[in-house]
């Protein structure tokens, strides 16, 4: 097998997207908690922090999940490197 | 549905992978709309008057035959059936099957509990147990079902080449599996015993026989199902009772998306409650408590003597005035129970003296539900420091449980169960969207019986409560008691003690839902915990026939030589789970959180940078696993109470930074990195083999690469 600079780029992409999506990762999970006193304005009910912890930090692993295999998926496609008939 | 399952392992092709999915949807649509079947005739029936004690039984053995009939079904002797079902689950299902396999009878049963009782810091586990899954798609799932082997072990014994790093992956894995395992079947043997009324010992054999049948005929392949199976039931199980409760409190069906109006409510009673009269007098009086037993402690020795003296004098003062028999045998009772000696006083005491200590603080010792941390960032230096220590040990927390859940074999290895690389992708979406459906609803369940019991029970008449307070308290002391302190009759919230899993246990009757619901409940919980085992049961037993055995020991066995000892293998660890279980080890969840420790630290670095670094060598990832698997032992051992007594450490407790040990791996995990990176640097490059291995895990498909199919 070769890796060629179509290979190359492929894997830049991937480390690219999967550090973008890690730092949101971050943000929501540590940086959210360090300033989780700081963050309890009231946001429908729940102080925001809590809210975050509870709930909104999950939708947002479930978006970041979701988004990756939606853009890996393509960027196969693109690299000519998806499985089945290439 | 024997048929389906039975479909032969060859390479699918996209048509036939499609009909096999849409034959699973049609059979589990079925089986969904069977179980809710099975239900509503038990309700009716209960309505009819069968007895509780028959619906446990009929959802005990409806459930556990079930799940050993799909065993029976899906029996294989074939090897990528037995290891990895075949590769053929699409991503969707595998979704289920991890849901099920990830949730354990402490997330189905302990993770409201541990919210209702500890507030915001109880989040760390919703967020570390749900998070960890975007580490898991990041930089593991896809590399690995690209590498397409059969365990976690098999990966580190290919890329980092010889025998000492899968052999060392062995090890880990059976560490953190083990001890994971020992929990679920206590909690098997807990809910069995409950739902047909035996005892511990034999609910936990009987629950053992529903996990062995199943995975023992089947392997991975029946387990898949199995799980599938078991999620159905838990998650309905889950949802009932807390959207029944929400419609109850507020007549709103969706309980997470509107208990944060409920938690306003419970936030102002908590400041009532601060300063009502009726509690600051309870709490004075523990206070009492907590000074007299310091004042004995100061010398046991004299103040057991006084007791048994004034207790003597007492039971022949009563003697001599011919007082009633019951008095006497009340005063005969209290000499009887006095400890011992000055140890067991001493011991006694000063448990009593904690017990009491927490008591006479606000709430129960509960902090504010909605407040983030403990301690004050604007208050005096010891505010200052409180909130810095609890701030950090929260998020140290997550960080061990999220790193954990990306490196736990059990969990690693659905992955390699799916047809592709881009079905694996999807695959951890699907699994976390099934495990968020019931993170999501753990917050709001813990805030609506919070309300409940500060807006219902607590000012209520103690003789005018509603009737489960009884019957649970009945059931398990540990999990709901009730004295009345000030004895003025009526319940404050410290003459109250509650076990956490009570939550989940009592919601339908909370909600005044029928009998046949809380058997759902025990249900849902005994699948919770049963799917667990079966996934590490398979782990252990797959990391002994398949790596130590088959690649290291014996490399010409036959296949059905490798699957049967793995059946054997797999009835040994779960005896020896259940013998461990069964003698109710102490610290049974610390134990569970230790193993997201080790996993973290031994695991993630050598897995991760072994995708992500070339220039990772085996000697580095070695020492690296070691090395950081070392350092979160060596903390866990040195500052853990439970651990402390059993290796005989005398020397004072040191904590670093303040993190408590239960997030021993914040430490681990670094050192395995830096390990693994130094020593590679000073190593030989790895060979041309290994990094074309490298390539061939990171493009789902290369031009003139290796086939993607296990041989």
């Amino acid at each position: 097998m070769e890796i060629t600079e179509n290979h190359r780029q492929y894997w830049r992409k991937n480390i690219q997207i999967t550090g973008i999506l890690l730092a949101i990762w971050f943000v929501v999970t540590f940086v959210v908690g360090f300033y989780a006193r700081e963050l309890s304005f009231t946001f429908f009910g729940w102080p925001f922090s809590f809210w975050m912890g509870a709930q909104g930090s999950l939708v947002v692993y479930v978006v970041i999940i979701w988004y990756y295999a939606r853009y890996m998926a393509k960027l196969d496609i693109e690299h000519g490197v998806h499985e089945g008939e290439v | 549905m024997s048929g389906l399952f039975k479909t032969d392992g060859g390479p699918s092709t996209a048509g036939s992978a499609a009909a096999f999915k849409k034959g699973l949807n049609k059979v589990y649509t079925w089986y969904t709309g069977g179980f809710l079947t099975f239900i509503v005739v038990l309700a009716i029936a209960e309505q009819m008057g069968l007895s509780r004690q028959w619906i446990g039984l009929s959802f005990l053995a409806a459930t556990v035959l079930l799940y050993a009939g799909i065993g029976f079904i899906t029996r294989t002797t074939d090897a990528d059936e037995y290891y990895v079902a075949g590769r053929r689950v699409p991503a969707m299902y595998n979704g289920m099957a991890t849901g099920a396999d990830w949730m354990s009878a402490a997330s189905f049963i302990g993770m409201a509990g541990t919210l209702y009782l500890s507030g915001y810091d109880g989040l760390a586990f919703i967020m570390g147990w749900t998070g960890g899954y975007c580490l898991v798609a990041l930089f593991l799932a896809p590399y690995m079902r690209k590498f397409g082997q059969f365990t976690i072990p098999d990966f580190l014994g290919e890329r980092y080449g010889g025998h000492i790093p899968r052999f060392i992956g062995v090890v880990a894995a059976i560490l953190c599996s083990f001890t994971y395992v020992v929990a679920q079947i206590y909690g098997v043997g807990l809910i069995t015993a409950r739902l047909a009324g035996v005892e511990f010992e034999i609910g936990i054999f009987l629950g053992l026989s529903g996990i062995l049948v199943c995975s023992l005929l089947g392997g991975m392949r029946a387990v898949t199902w199995t799980q599938v199976a078991q999620y159905i039931i838990l998650i309905v199980a889950y949802l009932i009772p807390v959207v029944w409760l929400s419609v109850k409190q507020t007549s709103i069906p969706v309980p997470q998306a509107i208990y944060g109006y409920q938690l306003e409510k419970v936030t102002a009673k908590e400041k009532l409650l601060n300063n009502d009269p009726k509690e600051l007098e309870v709490r004075a009086i523990f206070k009492q408590r907590s000074a007299d037993l310091a004042e004995k402690l100061k010398d046991p020795a004299a103040a057991l003597a006084a007791d048994k003296a004034a207790a003597t004098t007492k039971v022949a003062d009563l003697k001599a005035a011919n007082a009633p028999a019951a008095e006497l045998a009340a005063a005969e009772k209290a000499l009887a129970s006095l400890p011992r000696d000055d140890v067991a006083a001493k011991a006694a005491w000063s448990k009593a003296k904690a017990a009491a200590d927490i008591k006479a603080t606000p709430l129960n010792g509960m902090a504010p539900h909605a407040q983030q941390f403990k301690g004050d960032p604007n208050g005096d230096a010891a505010a200052q420091k409180t909130y810095d220590n609890s701030r950090r040990n929260f998020l140290a927390l997550i960080f061990c449980l999220m790193v954990g859940t990306a490196a736990l074999p059990h969990i690693l290895m659905r992955y390699y169960t799916v047809p592709s690389v881009k079905e694996a992708r999807d695959s951890v979406t699907w699994s976390l969207f099934f495990i968020f459906l019931l993170y999501f609803t753990a917050p709001a369940l813990a805030v609506l019986v919070k309300f409940e019991v500060f807006t219902v029970l607590i000012g209520t008449q103690i003789d005018q409560l509603p009737a489960w307070v009884a019957a649970w308290n009945k059931v398990d002391p540990t999990l709901l008691s009730i004295v009345d302190i000030n004895k003025d009759g009526i319940l404050q919230l410290n003459e109250m003690s509650i076990g956490g899993d009570i939550v989940v246990l009592a919601t339908p009757e909370i909600g005044g839902l029928p009998y046949v619901i809380s058997g759902l409940v025990a249900a849902g919980g005994l699948a919770a915990a049963l799917s667990t085992a079966d996934g590490l049961l398979l782990t252990i037993a797959n990391a002994l026939s398949h790596d130590l055995y088959y690649k290291m020991i014996d490399p010409n066995a036959s296949t059905e030589r490798r699957v049967t000892i793995s059946k054997a293998l797999l009835l040994v660890v779960a005896l020896a789970a259940a013998t461990v279980a069964a003698q109710k080890p102490a610290d049974i969840l610390f134990l569970v959180s230790a193993a997201f420790s080790f996993a973290a630290a031994a695991f993630f670095p050598a897995l991760v940078l072994g995708i992500f670094w070339k220039r990772a060598t085996g000697i580095a990832a070695s020492l690296g696993m070691v090395a950081g698997l070392g350092t979160t032992v060596y903390y866990m051992v040195m500052n853990q109470a439970w651990l402390r007594g059993i290796f005989g450490i005398t020397s004072p407790v040191d904590l670093w930074y303040g993190i408590l040990p239960i997030s021993a791996g914040v430490f681990g995990v670094p050192v395995g990195i830096a390990v693994i990176i130094v020593v590679s640097l000073i190593t030989p490059e790895p060979s041309k083999k290994i990094q074309d291995l490298v390539d061939h895990v990171r493009y789902p498909n290369l031009l003139g690469d290796k086939g993607t199919r296990a041989t």
